[in-house]
């Protein structure tokens, strides 16, 4: 913990971009728009609400002016592109240059499904590729742990070993596409099997390009999907982030998330603190290690959610990235600029889509994106519009696909570099999410860590009340959601196709796994998951060995099995 | 009454908001946290002797799940206790779903106090 070190970010103000007599020039006029054309029109027409809040509690103005942010400096707070505090976005050309990745996550069924599903996603001009997993596979169980009963295959695909991962990526080269793979808890055991198909492909390994989500801290208080306890999760997180550091230097061994955390019911700007702090942790124990900030920290990504609220979206994603330059540069006195970059992924709010009107969402999810790209995110993932009811079909697919492509190449959205910059509003909602999400940042420190925070329940808690919240003013009215609470139909059939799993692939999926066990190398089997018990309990880096066990074809169980025994299984705290 | 979340589906947002909901209207919640086996969720309303069990459940598996949750029940001699349901359960499974002895269930966009109502005016009378 870095808690002697003080980190306390520039909020002095030196230089100002506003000279102090226009300033108050405005302010004075303010006054007297505010004392005279204002109530004019108030008399006439009250406001609609009492007060207007966004997701983050914060009281938005009827309008914003210079006055709002008279502290702003332009070269300290806002900069140029690709140069600190990369406020305006990590690449100096931006979407004029390369567009953002359209990176569509998806998996069902079995692997061969889902290799059909990859290759016509690629077809449709995806450029990249991201899997889901079932739960099993998320969970560290074989396909045929009693479990995973009904769960094979469902909310994403099958993958019990190395013989799967062959099947999924099965004519797909991997020295083309990137890969990103939402695996947290068996992440190590997933990249050890992609590096094993990688090997099989004859792509040297510094060419592999991808990403693992390998972000355990944020299981334990938001996705919810923990294997083991906090430190040895942490641990092999570390071991990822310092195996790649080492030998795949394209990879980002992490995609620190404030996605799950969004999507359990926090507000933008805990989504974006408690983020920030994981990732605080992660540079902290990986540091640990004996690895300079600089060689790593380049490959550190992170994921958001894009929800509803447009302006509050934007200024988070702004945010973001000078938070953490700032972080990076005097937390943890990092020298290379590409250390400091936040570069993200983001995905539309899967929580605001509703089930009714379905073919709404497709509207929420365009705003939701177009306030991803105007946030400057480097990847983005759109919804399908049949998301609350199943996984999406793949009419649903293209649609979300074709919502991204008509803000790249139709609206003029990508055309000019962080074009909202200079609004009033927009800085200064940025401003007072940085200071918010600092706050926090400090009573974690206080704390005494994000381990800390989490064994207390501190960041379960705090999601867990504005969640409540959130539910509150949608049942109370004081928060409209088209087709929820307001704009309903009475009496609603749903005309869309639903993609089914069929309950074969379970089946199927088992008896592939038991053909497997029979016809591998026993002893071969048995060897390197005897080493990868020693090398457990020594607490080495584990992804040699991990890698050298799913080549001999030990199955996702097996060797989660091992590590269960010797760091033992996470017991929920249970924070309502 | 007993809010519980069966087999491996994390997604407790709304088990845990209905849980908090109906304590605030006044109900003794249990909640049994993630990754429940059916077994084990039967075996709680037995011990806690609870009148009401709501399940979450977002994943898909309630295909599988539930079945064997109301079997349970049965063999245990819990026929009394009303059991509801919420999360993603699509309209086609819904009447088989209900066919199993669930009274009823809730999808997305339900209001709490839909559920509080609907919990109040069908609570089992007890002999």
């Amino acid at each position: 913990m870095l808690l002697s070190n003080n980190i306390s970010l520039q909020r002095g103000h030196e230089m100002t971009t506003f000279d102090e007599k226009t300033i108050d020039k405005i302010r004075k006029e303010r006054q007297r728009w505010e004392q005279t054309t204002l109530p004019r029109w108030t008399k006439q027409s009250k406001e609609r609400k009492n007060e207007f809040l966004n997701t983050s509690d914060m009281l938005i103005k009827c309008l914003y002016t210079p006055e709002d942010i008279k502290s702003m400096d332009y070269m300290r707070d806002l900069g140029f592109p690709s140069e600190y505090p990369f406020l305006r976005g990590v690449h100096a050309t931006m979407y004029r240059g390369r567009l953002w990745t359209m990176r569509q996550f998806s998996g069902f069924g079995t692997a061969a499904q889902t290799n059909q599903r990859f290759k016509y996603l690629l077809k449709e001009g995806e450029t990249g590729l991201s899997i889901a997993f079932d739960y099993p596979t998320i969970m560290g169980y074989d396909s045929d742990h009693p479990m995973g009963k009904g769960e094979v295959g469902i909310c994403g695909v099958a993958i019990a070993s190395l013989k799967d991962m062959e099947v999924l990526l099965d004519g797909i080269p991997l020295d083309k596409v990137t890969t990103s793979m939402t695996i947290n808890g068996p992440a190590a055991m997933l990249l050890a099997m992609y590096v094993a198909v990688g090997d099989q492909q004859g792509v040297p390994r510094e060419n592999l390009g991808g990403t693992t989500q390998n972000d355990n801290l944020k299981e334990y208080f938001a996705q919810k999907l923990c294997i083991y306890p906090p430190k040895p999760a942490v641990k092999l997180t570390t071991d990822i982030i310092e195996y790649c550091a080492r030998h795949l230097p394209k990879w980002n061994p992490i995609s620190i998330s404030g996605y799950h955390i969004r999507e359990a019911g926090a507000s933008a700007v805990q989504e974006l603190a408690f983020t920030i702090y994981d990732g605080v942790t992660y540079v902290e124990s990986t540091i640990e290690r004996g690895l300079k900030v600089d060689d790593f920290a380049h490959r550190l990504s992170f994921f958001f959610a894009s929800h509803n609220d447009f302006f509050e979206e934007v200024a988070k994603f702004r945010a973001a990235r000078r938070v953490w330059a700032k972080l990076m540069k005097e937390r943890f006195h990092a020298k290379n600029p590409r250390s400091m970059w936040m570069r993200m992924h983001v995905q539309t709010s899967g929580c605001t889509l509703t089930a009714q009107q379905p073919l709404n969402n497709i509207t929420r999810t365009t705003i939701q994106a177009l306030a991803a790209v105007l946030g400057g995110t480097q990847s983005l993932h759109t919804n399908s519009f049949d998301e609350a009811l199943a996984l999406p079909s793949e009419q649903a697919v293209r649609v979300a696909l074709r919502t991204q492509q008509i803000i790249a190449h139709e609206s003029g959205a990508p055309n000019t570099i962080d074009p909202l910059a200079g609004s009033y509003y927009i800085e200064a909602l940025t401003n007072e999410m940085e200071e918010k999400v600092m706050d926090y940042v400090e009573r974690v420190d206080e704390m005494g860590g994000a381990i800390v925070a989490i064994e207390k329940g501190f960041f379960q808690k705090e999601i867990a009340d504005s969640a409540y919240k959130y539910q509150r003013e949608i049942d109370e009215m004081k928060r409209t959601i088209v087709g929820i609470n307001d704009f309903t139909i009475e009496k609603e059939e749903i005309p869309i196709e639903l993609l089914r799993v069929d309950p074969k692939v379970e089946k199927d999926q088992v008896a592939s796994l038991q053909k497997l066990r029979r016809k591998r190398d026993k002893k071969k089997v048995e060897e390197t998951l005897g080493k990868l018990r020693r090398c457990a309990e020594k607490d080495e880096n584990l992804m040699p060995v991990i890698i050298e066990a799913a080549k001999s074809y030990a199955t996702m169980g097996e060797i989660c099995e091992v590590l269960r025994q010797v760091y033992g299984e996470y017991k929920e705290l249970i924070v309502i | 009454m007993l809010i519980a979340k069966p087999g491996l589906d994390s997604h407790d947002r709304g088990a845990k908001v209905v849980a908090r909901a109906l304590r605030d209207a006044g109900m003794e919640v249990i909640y049994t946290g993630l990754r429940q086996t059916p077994e084990q969720i039967v075996e709680t309303a037995l011990q806690e002797d609870v009148d009401v069990i709501g399940l979450s459940i977002l994943s898909g598996a309630h295909k599988t799940l539930f079945p064997k949750i109301m079997r349970l029940l049965r063999e245990r001699d819990l026929t009394d206790v009303m059991v509801f349901a919420g999360g993603i359960i699509p309209q086609e499974d819904v009447a088989k779903m209900k066919k199993l002895g669930i009274k009823e269930i809730f999808g997305p966009g339900t209001t709490t106090e839909t559920i509080i109502h609907y919990v109040l005016d069908n609570l089992p009378r007890r002999s």
